[in-house]
């Protein structure tokens, strides 16, 4: 579909908040992998967050003032992308729900809901990317995040972007579809519960006896980390961009500086 | 056992319940390996499932459309058929009604079938206050009877109580039994309570069912088991009553049959349950058993309202427990946790409506929103919207609390000011990655305990990505 | 106001709003009466011997014990044998003119309809349903349905014509019949006071998710299925 005399697609980055305040390597990474595919990308500087912590927990006056606020942050590009399944289906999913009743505001959010897509899909769907350049002499495992895969149909897109990494061998992870325990402020309202859940998500992971863990959703991931670095794991938590990247030689999520 | 919701409680059920061994290992084997597994197995036989989905949710949606027309049919058919037909706007009414045709048969003892509208309004509390004595006949609801327990699912009531935990009960309930007897395998249980119950099958006044669906052109009622007691109860005693709500009627047979191809294939895995039973009216003149009278009490309780409000679609919910089955959190936490009668996923929506948002708003809160549910579900209900839908209201009732308030404010009033955000931010980011000292994670830190109670907390890597991409890093 | 009528006009309320009433009127009724021919999957189309052949799988899949006999004649000897592999010597068995009829020479036999001391009983199926090897059995004079529940062994015969593809034949069957038994009573009701689908005999796992049969009703679930040709 890339057709190298077509201009290349406007693209604008919608780093996330975790990523920009916990772990901007991924915001890194996505650019790297957009730039290789062929996009010229920019990174808007009055993005901040896409408001799913207020929307969830049912604040929608604060969620549609963010929503707002992201909406015109992105009016001008052809298409935005997100390193991240939930914050990107908040965008295409719950922005139009949010303005039901306000027509001129509902038309912009399906506008932007349109041409915004999660990063491994926008890579391996749109921008058909086959080379990575990624190369991992190592096993990785996958977690599949919740938003990501059943708002947004993210399943396909990653395996297809690790299967064009030399060396690399993917084991599935036993119950790869079930949620981590993560659920943004669930894990801190249900704190115990979010333990457990997360608990059964670590013996899956460890039993798949890989040297990563990758995912797409930074906030699974650091819930996932944080719970195998409790239980004395050496699995190496990356997000699936940095991997991708080839940007797995700095400390992983949650991992010390001298690990 | 009482009916009093304890949802305010949820958090403390909960840790009972993940500190609970036992109940873990039967979590899982009743779950994952369980109904899950089952129920993939059952679809796989069915290379229509997904239409079949569609189509049912189409003839919920329709009938929900046309709920008074469809009711009145069903009335008429079932008077024509010489049953009797009650309405009940609420718990109290729903028991009255049955209290007094109890007293008319001169009862002591009731039999029952399966029923949730029963528990949901208290029905054996007030039949036991009144000199009546109800037995519950599905195994898994006599065993919790007799343990004074909540059932903790709506299809696998007992499921949470270990075989050992049964001979117990057994052992304390049945005296007339000899104390030493040999307990230790499940089917020596399970003839105990054959046994014991076939007395009180044959010897109850009147037999209460449940009705999983009701047909208007026949004015019919059907129940589903695999055991046969709701059979037993609705076709020994001389009084049969089939205690309803008002969203289950169906328009004809054929509809009836597009939810059962649907219905026990999600819930077990089953083509069928055993026993589908339908009945209508009472005893014919030439029928040599069956009932001399037959009632159908219907029951509103709230219904009717949220048929004209946002959670609309959770009336379409034909009580498969798919739902149940496949949310993480209910995998951990089981049902006595939510508090009262329906739990997981379904239970969440519904029970705000029944005992109030401020009792249960801790129910639409335990969710990760993982979307499982919505996934599952035959008639494709949208749980996890309907659940954030009690979260607003929730929210606009000040019921999340002052900190969460204040917190998701402050964010939101950062949030919506990118250069104060950044400023803010980066200050923030800097001093946590400051306290974390090179270390990874944090084991502990002051104000994320409940995430450090389980888990690390990982540290901030080092910047922020505006600030490092505005110096030209990338 | 009495209860229903308050619910009925919040019914009417909240739905008057959704569609213009006179549509809504004369739509649930027209869906009733036009007889909306349920969705068959394609395991509900089978036909000839193939179908009598799923009949036969998906009831021993449900664990019921399918035992095919050339004729009713034969219903006695298999039944005798039953009874001796069973260890019960008494029947009771349903007043059906068909079993009426048989020669029970050697066989304690009771007709009637269920009891708490029945330990074998035997009934005549109504229909049969291949798409899932379930029997429908319809209560009448001759038909009562305590006799399907109360006796730990329950012996059904059905004859290979009466299996019907799927469920909706066989309602189509009972609506039919309705207007045959009772032609002069333009009011009867449509369908039996019970009609049963029975597939396998009675089970629970809710001891430990244990998968037992026996709970309530029938342990042992026999089905003697009569040949075509010959019945």
């Amino acid at each position: 579909m890339t057709d190298r005399n077509l201009p290349k697609p406007h693209v604008g980055l919608f780093v996330t908040c975790l990523a920009d305040l916990m772990r901007p390597s991924v915001g890194f990474a996505a650019l790297r992998l957009l730039a290789r595919a062929g996009a010229e990308v920019v990174v808007p500087d009055s993005q901040t967050c896409c408001g799913q912590p207020a929307y969830n927990s049912g604040d929608t006056k604060n969620a549609r003032a963010l929503a707002k606020a992201v909406i015109e942050a992105f009016a001008d590009f052809q298409h935005v992308v997100v390193p991240s399944g939930s914050c990107a289906g908040q965008i295409v999913h719950h922005y139009p729900k949010l303005f039901a009743d306000d027509d001129a505001w509902r038309a912009k959010a399906e506008d932007m809901a349109a041409r915004t897509f999660e990063l491994t899909t926008y890579l391996a769907e749109h921008l058909d990317l086959n080379d990575t350049g990624a190369v991992f002499d190592g096993s990785v495992t996958y977690h599949d995040s919740c938003a990501g895969l059943r708002e947004l149909g993210v399943k396909k897109q990653p395996r297809h972007l690790l299967a064009t990494v030399d060396g690399l061998t993917l084991n599935e992870l036993e119950e790869t579809e079930a949620c981590c325990g993560f659920g943004g402020l669930f894990s801190i309202k249900y704190p115990d519960v979010s333990g457990a859940i997360v608990d059964k998500k670590a013996d899956r992971v460890v039993a798949a006896k890989s040297d990563l863990l990758l995912g797409g959703d930074l906030g699974c991931l650091m819930n996932m980390a944080g719970k195998l670095k409790r239980r004395g794991s050496n699995v190496r938590v990356f997000h699936i961009a940095e991997l991708l990247a080839n940007m797995t030689d700095g400390p992983a999520i949650g991992e010390d500086r001298d690990a | 056992m009482s009916q009093d919701p304890q949802c305010h409680d949820f958090q403390r059920g909960a840790k009972k319940a993940l500190d609970d061994e036992r109940l873990q290992t039967l979590l899982d084997r009743t779950l994952e390996n369980g109904f899950q597994k089952k129920r993939l197995q059952g679809m796989s036989r069915l290379p229509e499932y997904e239409q079949l989905r569609d189509k049912a949710r189409d003839l919920k949606n329709h009938v929900l459309d046309h709920l008074d027309m469809y009711l009145t049919r069903f009335e008429a058919e079932v008077t024509r058929a010489g049953g009797q037909v009650h309405w009940a706007r609420d718990a109290a009414e729903a028991r009255k009604i049955i209290l007094d045709i109890c007293l008319q048969a001169d009862a002591k003892t009731v039999s029952k079938g399966k029923s949730m509208i029963a528990e949901e309004i208290g029905l054996n509390d007030h039949l036991e206050a009144n000199g009546i004595a109800p037995i519950e006949t599905d195994l898994g609801e006599y065993i919790i009877q007799l343990r004074d327990e909540p059932p903790s699912h709506i299809i696998a009531p007992a499921f949470h109580i270990s075989k050992e935990q049964v001979a117990e009960t057994f052992v304390e309930s049945h005296t007339h039994l000899d104390p030493n007897r040999d307990l230790s395998e499940p089917t020596t249980l399970l003839n105990e309570a054959r046994g014991e119950l076939r007395e009180k099958f044959i010897n109850a006044d009147v037999g209460i069912t449940g009705a999983n669906i009701l047909v208007a052109e026949t004015g019919t009622a059907m129940i589903v088991t695999n055991e046969g007691n709701g059979d037993l109860t609705q076709d020994l005693p001389p009084v049969h009553i089939a205690l309803t709500s008002i969203e289950k009627v169906v328009p004809t047979l054929e509809d009836a049959t597009l939810i059962l191809r649907l219905l026990a294939r999600t819930a077990t895995g089953q083509e069928q349950s055993v026993y589908n039973t339908f009945f209508t009216g009472a005893k014919r003149p030439n029928d040599i058993d069956g009932p001399d009278e037959y009632h159908v009490v219907l029951l509103d309780n709230g219904r009717s309202e949220l048929l004209g409000s946002e959670f609309r679609d959770i009336l379409r919910c034909i009580r498969c427990g798919a739902c149940i089955n496949h949310c993480p959190v209910y995998g951990v936490t089981s049902g006595h946790a939510y508090g009262w009668v329906y739990p997981g996923p379904m239970g969440s929506v519904l029970t705000p409506h029944f005992v109030g948002i401020e009792e249960a708003h801790l129910l639409p809160g335990a969710s990760t929103f993982c979307g499982r549910c919505e996934e599952v579900c035959p008639v494709r209900i949208p749980l996890p919207q309907l659940l954030r839908n009690w979260r607003v209201r929730a929210f606009e009732k000040g019921l999340a609390g002052r900190m969460q308030r204040l917190g998701l404010g402050v964010w939101a009033a950062l949030a919506r000011r990118p250069r104060l955000y950044r400023l803010v931010m980066n200050l923030a980011i800097a001093a946590l990655g400051g306290l974390a000292r090179g270390k990874g994670s944090f084991t502990r830190l002051l104000g994320a305990g409940g995430w450090t109670k389980a888990r690390d907390l990982p540290a901030p890597q080092g910047g922020t990505f505006q600030s490092r991409y505005r110096k030209g890093e990338r | 106001m009495n209860a229903r009528k308050a619910i009925f006009e919040r019914l009417k309320t909240t739905l008057d709003r959704v569609h213009n009433p006179t549509v809504r009127y004369s739509g649930a009724d027209q869906r009733i009466q036009a007889g909306v021919a349920g969705f068959i999957p394609e395991r509900g189309r089978s036909e000839g011997p193939a179908k009598t052949t799923l009949f036969v799988s998906e009831a021993e899949r449900a664990d019921a014990d399918v035992r095919r006999l050339a004729c009713l004649d034969d219903v006695p000897d298999v039944v005798k044998s039953v009874l001796g592999e069973v260890k019960f010597a008494a029947l009771k068995a349903a007043p059906d003119k068909i079993l009426q009829a048989m020669d029970w020479a050697g066989i304690d036999i009771t007709f009637g309809r269920g009891e708490g001391t029945d330990h074998v009983g035997l009934s005549v199926a109504y229909a049969g349903v291949a798409e899932t090897g379930t029997l429908v059995m319809a209560s009448g004079s001759d038909a009562p349905t305590t006799l399907n529940f109360l006796p730990d062994v329950h012996m059904v015969v059905i004859r290979e014509q009466d299996i019907a593809a799927n469920y909706e034949r066989v309602w189509d069957r009972l609506r039919g019949d309705a207007k045959l038994d009772a032609p002069d009573v333009p009011d009867a009701p449509v369908l039996p006071r019970t009609v049963n689908w029975i597939t396998g005999p009675s089970r629970t796992a809710d001891i430990e998710q244990t998968l037992l049969l026996g709970a309530h009703g029938p342990r042992k679930l026999i089905i003697l299925l009569i040949d075509a040709e010959t019945s």
